[in-house]
């Protein structure tokens, strides 16, 4: 688009402004890992390396962030999987109810998390609890999944849309059974897809606290529960703030891979 | 949603003697709310050899074993000593606690008021043989034998720790220093908008604790059991106390932090936050108004379906001794329940800043307590405001 | 259909030879069968979103209707509408419902206005290899804790901190309040705004915007004809995101709300403390009709897809 050279000026200014915004109130987050007061007073007076060193031998916060991964993977696998069932029969198929269903997929993300939140709880407790299961790390990852599963099943939609279905008909003209027209032909289609709806439900998960909340067995402590928890012991909370500032510089390796491996994907065979 | 340390607080809702607290009595007699009797479970006739371990549930911060700061840590020795290992389930709430110990799967609770008599009279808990605590013989009498942790003179629990809400102030903002409750609840007062006060429902008994004291015709006996007229006073006196409100609090951080910018600087507070505030050189004091305050306590129970009975009688013996009492007491900041922990806290002032060893401070404190349909001061002519309307009204005081 | 020449021809393949058999006999009946095959893909998918999710929301609803006993706590399982009267009568609910819709529609307003420039600028504007760096710079933030930032707000806009500083004095800034309350939400979700944009301004081809531009349109004017109607789905796909969040937040009111309470204050105070899960139903109801309800009018816009 031809754009004014001021035009182009004032859009870099507002990106600019727009990443000061998002980044001003994180680097607040990284000021006050180095700042001696315990709840975090402003300007910091004074400057100490003791909330590292105490985040380096905390045992809580990497049993938080394991457990929290382990959620993240349980909650990502699950929802690839149905994400990409429903995706494969809403474009594949024409049936009765098929518009309702991406309304379904929807609605858990949509609905305010207490509301998805309680209403597991509630049925955890009528449906399992009888049953002599508790909650524990599995009601978490069935909360976290039900929410996953849109962003992963909106991803591999939009790819099938886009690749149409003929490569997997050439596949099976040229005598490919099911199997393998999806292991050589639909899977290498879908791949960059379902990473970038994988790492946007792992994210998802990783930072979700209020369907936590509600669906987490008592020992189980993800790290946005652990946080939380170690928030309000006033010891405790500058703590936090290093835990923080350590993912925000170990989230961009992990995202910046999934960009670069999605970007030649799809520059590369599609 | 809480965090441990607040809901404990919250939650820590003990039942109180009907008599009410302040009494110093061991018991008042009677059985509980409208004469019902607890089910009949035997207790622990002696001390048998460990099972191995025990499964406990407790409030964040009640059983550190090392993995938040290696530095507090009391369950690693209790392990070599014993032979039980501790497996913790820590929980968010009183009804959660309820819950678990129903399963039958845990052995100890550390029950808050609320969740005690609830665990009492449904069967869950079984009386504590207190003769094989060896340490119980320490615990303060303000503790012993109390509505919270006892039927009829039967103990069901070992006291944990105790603490009271106290007023706090900007010693160089607020002048004169208050001294009456009536401070926070004057609708014209200069400091409008830095006003604070403590986000739960619980809190309407502040309000009733107050009127108590000033409007004696409402005839309030227990702040804890208000009929429907005692109760509308109150809430009126927190709507009016609503204008005044810069905000609520309901976590420590926050309202230290909220005391030293001056977003507030007037209202209640914990003995804790009060001593952060201050090492953080905040001009704040807190006191106990003339008034008498609100407070809370919690106790460690003991499942009637336990597995691990010994060891359970091993822990509740282990964290009520001088030295894990102290420890748990300094973490967590409140007054340990063993007169001896005050001899073993590393600050040697931990117990007198608590006001562990001043029953006669004590003795003005009105313990959280559940409200229950069921008025708790032992009238039976009227029907007391439930908890989940002391819920709703608190909804319409903050509007 | 399954000709012995393919086996060969696949040679290069894994060896998968010993399930070749079943696989293929399997294949070739669920090729004949589309609705076997439906089903299959259906079912898991489908049992667990209508059994466990929606069932679980029905029992929610149906406990809306029940009340709990004063006197022993327990919940008593006879339909009323009670509850529902209650909230319908009692004016503060109202008030808190229609400012917490309020607030979801600030922040969603707000959050639209800053990331279309931002959006537009990294699909349009930016060259091409600074695109992805900028993408992970809108991602990044995503990953530190929402309770961390929500607190660093609370830093930031405290008495005399540093939006008191940067407007002139203590007391100058907003504050703890409604203001600061939507100023942060809207901080939180801003990625989840900026992104659906971004990808539905990704997919507008350049040559659709020089073909205007050839055409002599002007900038504006390329921008409502060509670019407004392919960003509509993107933006509404973000507002569901801003707009859901926001509504059933309580944790950021806390920190930064000041006095304010939204409804996920008054559903989290009814289930966590007072333990009564009817009316809190009965509450969470409000939210749910209201989302329900926005789904329902922009499904036909697409926007659905684009989360």
């Amino acid at each position: 688009m031809t754009l004014s050279r001021s035009a182009r000026w004032l859009l870099r200014g507002a990106m600019a402004l727009g990443l000061a915004f998002i980044y001003l109130p994180l680097a607040v987050v990284l000021i006050n890992s180095f700042n001696a007061d315990r709840t975090f007073a402003w300007p910091p007076a004074h400057w100490t390396m003791q909330w590292w060193a105490r985040a380096g031998d905390n045992a809580g916060a990497r049993e938080a962030l394991w457990m929290s991964v382990k959620a993240g993977l349980g909650a990502t696998a699950i929802a690839l999987l149905l994400g990409s069932l429903v995706a494969f029969a809403v474009q594949r198929y024409r049936f009765f109810g098929r518009g309702a269903v991406s309304l379904l997929v929807v609605l858990p993300i949509a609905l305010p998390g207490i509301v998805t939140g309680i209403a597991l709880d509630t049925a955890f407790r009528s449906v399992l609890a009888p049953l002599g299961i508790g909650k524990g790390l599995f009601s978490v990852i069935v909360g976290h999944a039900t929410f996953c599963v849109v962003v992963v099943y909106n991803n591999v939609l939009a790819r099938l849309r886009r690749s149409g279905g003929n490569l997997q008909e050439a596949s099976a003209d040229l005598g490919a059974d099911g199997w393998q027209t999806f292991r050589y032909v639909t899977f290498p289609v879908l791949r960059s897809a379902l990473l970038a709806g994988a790492l946007l439900a792992f994210g998802l998960s990783f930072d979700e606290i209020i369907v936590t909340t509600f669906t987490a067995g008592p020992g189980v402590q993800t790290l946005p529960i652990w946080i939380f928890s170690n928030l309000f012991r006033p010891n405790q909370a500058p703590v936090i703030n290093v835990v923080a500032a350590v993912l925000i510089v170990a989230s961009v390796v992990p995202i910046y891979l999934a960009q670069r491996i999605s970007d030649t994907a799809t520059g590369g065979r599609l | 949603m809480r965090t441990g340390r607040t809901v404990t607080a919250l939650a820590a809702v003990g039942l109180l003697a009907l008599t009410g607290c302040g009494d110093g009595g061991t018991n008042a007699g009677g059985s509980g709310p409208g004469g019902i009797k607890p089910p009949s479970v035997p207790k622990l006739s002696s001390l048998g050899a460990g099972e191995g371990q025990v499964n406990i549930v407790a409030w964040a911060g009640y059983v550190e074993d090392g993995s938040t700061d290696p530095k507090v840590d009391w369950v690693t020795d209790f392990e070599k000593q014993t032979g039980c290992q501790v497996n913790v389930k820590v929980a968010g709430t009183s009804d959660e606690m309820v819950t678990l110990m129903k399963t039958g799967e845990y052995d100890v609770v550390s029950a808050s008021g609320d969740a005690s008599l609830r665990l009492i009279y449904g069967g869950d808990v079984a009386p504590v043989n207190t003769d094989l605590i060896t340490n119980y013989k320490d615990v303060f009498d303000g503790l012993k034998l109390k509505q919270w942790n006892s039927v009829d003179g039967v103990a069901y629990g070992i006291p944990h720790g105790r603490g009271a809400n106290l007023l706090m102030y900007r010693t160089d903002v607020v002048k004169p220093a208050p001294t009456s409750w009536g401070a926070v609840f004057d609708a014209n007062s200069p400091y409008k908008g830095k006003i604070t006060a403590y986000d739960s429902p619980i809190y309407l008994a502040d309000a009733a604790l107050y009127l108590m004291k000033h409007q004696r015709d409402l005839g309030i006996k227990n702040p804890y059991a208000l009929d429907d007229k005692q109760f509308a006073a109150a809430v009126d006196l927190l709507k009016k106390q609503n204008e005044t409100i810069g905000e609520y609090w309901s976590d420590y951080t926050k309202e230290v932090q909220a005391f030293k910018t001056g977003n507030s600087v007037l209202g209640t507070t914990w003995q804790v936050i009060a001593n952060l505030a201050q090492a953080d050189k905040a001009p704040v004091e807190a006191i106990l108004p003339e008034e008498g305050a609100t407070g809370w306590s919690d106790t460690w129970m003991v499942s009637a379906k336990s597995k691990h009975p010994n060891c359970a009688y091993r822990w509740m013996d282990h964290i009520i001794s001088p030295k894990a009492n102290a420890a748990v007491a300094e973490w967590f900041g409140e007054a340990p329940a063993n007169r001896l922990a005050c001899a073993q806290t590393a600050d040697k002032n931990h117990c007198a800043t608590f006001h562990a060893e001043d029953e006669a401070y004590f003795e003005k404190v009105w313990f959280w307590s559940t409200p229950v349909a069921q008025c708790l001061d032992g009238r039976k002519d009227v029907i007391c405001k439930d908890y989940a309307a002391w819920t709703q009204a608190w909804t319409t005081v903050k509007g | 259909m399954a000709t012995p020449t393919l086996d060969r021809s696949a040679g290069a393949a894994p060896a998968e030879d010993p399930a070749r058999g079943p696989v293929r006999r399997l294949s070739a009946w669920l090729h004949r069968h589309a609705g076997v095959r439906l089903a299959a893909l259906l079912a898991a998918p489908l049992f667990w979103l209508v059994v466990a999710y929606l069932g679980a929301l029905a029992v929610l609803f149906v406990s809306a209707l029940w009340t709990v006993n004063g006197f022993t706590g327990e919940v008593v399982r006879q339909p009323t509408l009670t509850n529902f009267r209650t909230i319908a009568t009692d004016e503060v609910y109202r008030t808190v419902a229609l400012r917490s819709v309020g607030t979801a529609a600030a922040v969603t307003v707000l959050d639209a206005l800053v990331a279309l420039p931002m959006a537009f600028y990294m699909a349009k504007v930016a060259r091409p290899r600074y695109r992805r760096w900028l993408v992970v710079a809108i991602l990044t933030p995503l990953w530190a804790s929402y309770l961390v930032k929500a607190y660093a707000w609370r830093v930031l806009l405290a008495n005399g901190g540093p939006v008191d500083w940067l407007l002139g004095g203590p007391g100058s800034g907003p504050g703890y309040g409604l203001t600061a309350t939507v100023l942060v939400l809207a901080y939180l979700w801003l990625p989840y705004m900026i992104l659906p944009i971004y990808a539905g301004l990704e997919r507008l081809p350049d040559s659709l915007l020089e073909a205007s531009a050839d055409l002599g349109a002007r900038a504006g004017r390329t921008f409502r004809k060509v670019v407004l109607p392919v960003i509509v789905p993107s933006v509404i796909a973000g507002s569901i995101f801003t707009f859901s969040l926001s509504l059933g937040d309580y944790i950021t009111v806390q920190i930064v709300g000041g006095k304010t309470q939204l409804i996920g204050n008054l559903v989290y105070a009814n289930i966590g403390a007072a333990n009564n899960l009817p009316f809190a139903a009965a509450l969470a109801t409000i939210p749910v009709l209201i989302m329900v309800g926005y789904l329902v009018a922009v499904r036909r816009s697409g926007a659905l897809e684009e989360l």
